[in-house]
């Protein structure tokens, strides 16, 4: 092999470390820990729920689907269906005992539909069957008949034909229409980003299985057992007792199972109660990718005034989003995205509205950033072309638009933004990615050459953190200690990937003082830990790891007087002792340490309580949708990345040449599996913006439903210099460990992508005229914004 | 023999009552229950289902080869070693290149993981892994959605080529593919592998309604996505004549239909410069590992890459029925959307390719919406010669997704036969390029699209072809017409 030219930083960041009896570190905390699955990944041991043997009579489910995309349903005859061989039930909407709706905050989704379809793929019926063939002929054999009216495929068309489901939203402070009169350069225009598959490579999958006395075990891909448990209950017409969700791990989640799920999970819970026997729902990359809802296309007109020297001073701006059929996340995602419009930049007088528009297509969910990053790409596009129009130095004047000091530290949601850590992370940022040499060299470059120009770009990112729908920012934990000192940890976070059993494992392990290799994290069941949230909004370590502490150190404090009396310390000095590194013992006297599994097995014999419960809900938090105003958010996420990128002027195709990104995680809890969010994040930013594109035709039926088609970054798509580092002495205040929420924000430092490919289409044209560029900047969209700027 | 016999991670497994038609991740899956390889999208577009089977190269040496088991039809490994993810960990002991994805933090959800650590264990053994991008190449064929795919080099890079002595390397010499010949029936539907031609032609007279089936990166779609069933196939894999390439006496070129694009990629490189920048992105290792030079011809898809590629160097079909061969210029052979000029009970044999004179300026260019690992949205492949003077003598412009067919660009040929090969006569052929085509719109890209990017392809060949007339790829580039002076990674 050739002396390789990737550049990858290590990760390392300085972060103070307890100390045990010898001189190693005795926690795994701040550690650069591998993933805790690593290895049993690599060998296909880690087991997803498609892998699970197949219990005794497996049945497996497959849904009919609508094949319009709106429509009354004139005939739905299953009789012949039910009558292939191999097919042991046909369900349609009559057959549910319960409510046919798995609408997760609005009731407006129908499990089957029964009157009317309203996406291309509505599931009407569901076969039961013994094989995948038998339940396609059964599919094959169910007679559909659908009037068809027109559809509605697009956020113009719904707003032409009032197709909304919801009511206008409103964030505003100041008076942004008298500002936008005095404003020294105003103008107007439209920002679109596209869709985006979430392109989990494990599909959804649920298997049901019946238990005794009327009760359901749920085998499920979703990142909300709590909620698939109630819509499968209300489904049923069931108490919650009678049904666990159990999750293993998910193949990739990234917004995509937390709602979805309950749709697939309740059909093969109806299929196992109708049948009496264990069933599979499980949707190949297809039918997932033509049924379930994605991230929301938007479309934003504005209106925006700066003063000469790049001030922002007004904006007003609408927001429109693509809901899909049904509610689903949709508002709070509208809100999110009006969260952010204003990224990290003070906006002195700001109007924003924003409204949801419902079309005849798969209903939009969640998917990492839950509209921030729509939102973001608006202020982000506006500064683009601010720079573009008047020649000024964007890194100049996205620092000048910065919060800072009082009255200029007030969202448009009236938050106050305290310890903005923009301007240090652009400073730091500039220097460790040699932006002014290199802005040199690309300029360099640009003169030099005709078909290709080059562009460097460096945005910010300001993400804020909790879940804007306050009560849900609450988690559990269950602490189960072993008279030999190992432990097995259940919370109600779930994992997808992103690392949060290796967290959880982390803390429990640092609050015990044991090895991490006693610590088995259980799967996430709802038998365990009750009422959970969804693992969503960056949220997962922030609230469980919280929980999980408080668990932990319920047992911890019960074993201490035990400790005490085996140490012989005197009760008033018991809060003195340590439990660390698999000893437990007094720092003066480490000497006489004792080994964990003595202290555990006296407090067996001592009658003590070794399981606990633990719970965490975030403090202060609250906002009121009726007025716009709040404090939605625990604390902001920050980080800064720079982009630079060549792109052919002949074709439109372009590489990412290197990018430099500094992130604000607080005190990394495990730096190494933080590292992993951010790089990770930011290249499925960059897909959303570039490659990753959803091309609906006019009947509503998605043309780009398999990877053949629909094409997320490949490995060639990743930088070859990819710098990532972590802003050091960062700690957080009230945050778990002194950290901070890293799923969502990196997602968007792939704004900084779209910036650089603005300049180099720029650098084909004269200077001072705005690039006409929409999101996703696929080769096709840059070769006509590249031919514009040559007009 | 009559039924089907293959080495699993070690052991003969023989089975007489599967549909033939059953993808090898299916039957690891649902007979075998061996979950460890997964179905990401059963279409050989994400590299989750990815295992190692013991190929010979063209030097003859076994040697392991990554491929999707998702397009692989069971009958298709016959006589063949196969190697799973559950066969790298022995023991307790991890396989190199487990160990670097886990110390790398290569996986996060973990899912695409077994097929990643597939292709790596390949890169393992090989010993041509000698510049970075050639593992942009070797991995492409995995989709991991949640690194960024750092990690993942990482660990690539660490273990590329390093070639350990172990159980893996030990058997190779012992794992050479054994006959595939092959007469296999069940529940109705029949596959069959002649190892001659003699027995192709036989089992095309008794099974006439018989399809035929190369390495079946496209045909098997037709099981996985659309559900087929296939009656009959006869797979051409088997007859080792068809896979043969040679340099003839005369200094052309006779391919084989049978050659994989691998074959042809390890072929071409120094001896057709042009064909392998096309070569070079083909597709996926694991497709290029199992895709035919015969079948991407004969599908005779619009969008194919060969087909313009091929065209452009002046390759003629070679034909053959139990009569013997015939031959025709191989723009001859495609007769429409999808249709060859195939005579029943024939096959295409081989392509025979005369070598590109230095004169000559030649490059292959496949635009799509990926670099890796996707379909061309517009392909051009130029070739232009000239005689002492400048003058240009012969120019075939070959353009793939511009039309039903592959096709050239007649009109802009014409103005430029006869003309000094100069930037103004270039530009105006390209202006001739929109009225040779009407290209049509779709997903992959609109028809104003197509058409400027074809008219920009001949004008950026004209760029690169003014130092260097057959350029190779240099390293990492950024698009498929090359910046002249880009300062190139890897």
């Amino acid at each position: 092999m050739a002396e390789p030219r990737v550049s990858s930083t290590a990760v390392t960041q300085k972060v103070p470390v307890v100390q045990g009896p010898e001189t190693t570190p005795v926690t795994p905390l701040h550690q650069p820990l591998l993933h805790e699955s690593g290895l049993r990944h690599t060998s296909g041991e880690a087991k997803y729920v498609d892998d699970f043997p197949a219990p005794t009579g497996m049945l497996i489910a497959q849904v009919v689907g609508s094949n319009v995309a709106r429509g009354k349903i004139k005939t739905l005859d299953v009789t012949a269906a039910r009558g292939v061989p191999g097919v042991l039930a046909v369900l349609t909407a009559k057959d549910i005992p319960g409510e046919n709706n798995v609408g997760p905050v609005v009731h407006d989704e129908e499990l089957l539909a029964r009157d009317e379809v309203h996406f291309l793929g509505h599931a009407v019926a569901l076969v039961v069957g013994e094989t995948y063939e038998a339940c396609r002929a059964g599919v094959a054999a169910v007679k559909l008949e659908i009037d068809a009216q027109t559809a509605i495929t697009s956020i113009e068309q719904a707003i032409k034909e009032n197709s909304y489901l919801c009511d206008t939203h409103l964030m505003q402070r100041g008076d942004a229409a008298t500002a936008l009169k005095t404003a020294d350069i105003r103008f107007q225009g439209e920002t679109r980003t596209g869709g985006q598959d979430h392109f989990y490579l494990e599909t959804h999958v649920t298997l049901a299985v019946p238990e005794e006395n009327s009760a359901l075990k749920l085998y499920c891909s979703t990142q909300h057992p709590s909620e698939v448990q109630a819509i499968v209950a209300h489904v049923l017409h069931w108490g919650r007792h009678q049904i666990v969700v159990e999750v293993p791990r998910m193949g990739g989640g990234f917004g995509g199972k937390e709602t979805q799920a309950a749709n697939y999970a309740s059909l093969a819970a109806l299929g196992a109660l109708k049948t009496g026997r264990p069933v599979k729902c499980w949707l190949n990359r297809d039918q997932d990718m033509l049924w379930t809802g994605k991230r929301h296309p938007f479309l934003t007109r504005w209106d925006v005034g700066f003063t000469k020297d790049g001030e922002l001073v007004a904006l007003d701006a609408f927001l429109y989003s693509d809901g899909g059929f049904s509610t689903d996340l949709s508002r709070a995602i509208l809100d999110r995205a009006l969260f952010h419009s204003d990224n990290g930049y003070f906006l002195p007088h700001v109007k924003l509205q924003g409204r949801v528009c419902k079309t005849n297509l798969p209903s939009n969910t969640a998917f990492r950033g839950f509209g921030g990053p729509q939102g973001m790409a608006v202020i982000e596009d506006i500064i683009s072309k601010f720079c573009e129009r008047t020649g000024l130095d964007p890194v100049e004047v996205r620092t000048k638009n910065f919060y800072g000091a009082a009255p200029r530290n007030i969202t448009p949601f009236w938050q106050e933004v305290k310890d903005n850590r923009l301007p240090r992370i652009f400073a730091e940022l500039l220097k460790t990615s040699d932006y002014t040499k290199r802005l040199g060299e690309v300029r360099a470059f640009n003169a030099a050459n005709k078909n290709a120009k080059r562009g460097l770009a460096l945005t910010p990112v300001k993400f804020g953190i909790s879940f804007t729908t306050s009560f849900l920012n609450q988690a559990g934990a269950l602490v189960v200690l072993y008279a030999d000192g190992s432990l097995q940890l259940n919370h109600g976070g779930t994992e997808m990937g992103q690392g949060l059993h290796t967290k959880m494992l982390a803390i429990c392990a640092h609050e015990l003082g044991v090895q991490p290799d006693r610590v088995r994290v259980m799967n996430t069941a709802t038998d365990k830990v009750p009422n959970t949230s969804a693992t969503a909004a960056s949220s997962g370590s922030d609230l469980n790891g919280q929980a999980v502490k408080n668990a932990c150190e319920t047992v911890r404090e019960r074993l201490r007087p035990i400790a005490a009396k085996l140490l012989q310390v005197p009760a008033e000095s018991a809060h003195e002792i340590l439990f660390a590194g698999g000893r437990v013992f007094l720092s003066s006297r480490p000497e006489l340490s004792l080994p964990f599994e003595k202290v555990t097995n006296e407090a067996y014999l001592a009658q003590v309580s070794m399981s606990a419960t633990g719970f965490y809900k975030t403090p202060d938090i609250t906002f009121d949708r009726a007025t716009g105003k709040g404090k939605p958010f625990h604390y902001f996420a920050y980080g800064a990345a720079v982009s630079e990128v060549e792109l052919s002027g002949l074709t439109g195709e372009h590489r990412l040449r290197r990018v430099d990104i500094l992130h604000d995680v607080g005190s990394s809890l495990v730096p190494t599996i933080d590292r992993g969010q951010i790089e990770g994040g930011f290249i499925q930013g960059v897909g959303w913006l570039t490659c990753e594109e959803l091309r609906f035709d006019d009947k509503g039926y998605l043309r780009t439903h398999s990877p053949d088609t629909y094409k997320i970054p490949a490995f060639g798509d990743a930088p070859l210099e990819f710098h990532v580092a972590l802003l050091e002495n960062a700690a957080q205040d009230n945050v778990i460990h002194g950290s901070k929420a890293v799923g969502e924000p990196p997602l968007m430092l792939a704004l900084s992508t779209v910036a650089a490919l603005r300049e180099a289409v720029a650098a084909f044209g004269p200077e001072g005229r705005e690039v006409k560029l929409d999101m996703p900047c696929t080769p096709e969209a840059l070769l006509f914004a590249v031919e514009e700027q040559k007009k | 023999m009559e039924h089907l016999r293959f080495n699993l991670n070690g052991d003969w497994v023989e089975e007489r009552a599967v549909s033939p038609t059953t993808t090898l991740l299916r039957y690891l899956r649902d007979r075998l229950n061996m979950t460890g390889t997964k179905e990401g999208c059963a279409e050989g577009d994400c590299g989750a289902c990815t295992v190692a089977i013991a190929e010979l190269n063209q030097n003859g040496e076994p040697t392991w080869r990554a491929v999707n088991s998702c397009l692989v039809l069971l009958p298709m490994v016959q006589g063949k070693h196969v190697v799973t993810v559950e066969a790298l960990k022995q023991g307790e002991q991890y396989h190199p290149a487990q160990v670097a994805m886990a110390k790398a933090l290569g996986s996060q959800c973990g899912y695409c993981t077994p097929g990643i650590v597939m292709s790596m264990f390949e890169a393992t053994y090989r010993t041509d892994l000698d510049a970075p991008w050639k593992l942009d190449d070797q991995l492409c064929g995995n989709l991991c959605r949640c690194t960024g795919y750092r990690p993942i080099r990482d660990a690539a890079q660490a273990i590329a080529g390093s070639c350990p002595a172990d159980s893996f390397k030990k058997v190779l010499p012992d794992a050479k593919p054994q006959s595939m010949e092959l007469r296999f029936a069940h529940g109705g539907q029949r596959f069959a592998t002649p190892s001659t031609l003699a027995q192709l032609w036989d089992e095309l007279d008794a099974h006439p309604d018989a399809r035929f089936v190369g390495g079946g990166t496209d045909l098997s779609l037709e099981v996985t996505k659309k559900f087929a069933v296939i009656p009959k196939l006869i797979s051409l894999e088997g007859v080792e004549s068809l896979r043969k390439i040679e340099t003839l006496p005369d200094g052309s070129f006779r391919i084989g239909a049978g050659a994989t694009i691998t074959d042809l990629e390890d072929f071409s490189v120094t001896r057709l410069p042009s064909v392998h920048r096309m070569v070079r992105y083909f597709g996926a290792r694991q497709i290029k590992h199992r895709g035919t030079v015969g079948g991407n011809l004969c599908n005779a898809s619009p969008i194919g890459d060969l087909p313009p590629a091929l065209i452009s160097v002046g390759a003629t079909a070679v034909i053959a029925g139990r009569a013997g061969e015939r031959r025709m210029p191989l723009e001859q052979f495609f007769v429409g959307y999808r249709k060859t000029a195939l005579g029943p009970k024939e096959i295409l044999a081989a392509v025979e390719v005369p070598a590109v004179p230095e004169s000559a300026r030649a490059i292959s260019y496949k635009v799509s919406k990926r670099r890796e690992l996707d379909i061309s949205t517009v392909s051009a492949a130029l070739y232009v010669d000239t005689d002492a003077k400048g003058v240009v003598t012969v120019a075939r412009l070959a353009f793939g997704g511009m039309a039903a067919t592959p096709k050239r660009a007649s009109g802009a040929e014409k103005a430029l036969v006869g003309q000094p090969w100069n930037e103004a006569n270039v530009a105006a052929a390209a202006k001739l390029i929109g009225s040779d085509f009407t290209p049509m719109s779709d997903h992959r890209g609109s028809a104003g699209y197509r058409a400027l990017v074809a008219a920009n392809l001949l004008r950026g060949f004209f760029d690169e072809t003014s130092e260097k007339k057959q350029p190779a790829l240099v390293g990492r580039h950024a698009a498929t017409v090359q910046s002249a002076n880009e300062v190139r990674h890897g």
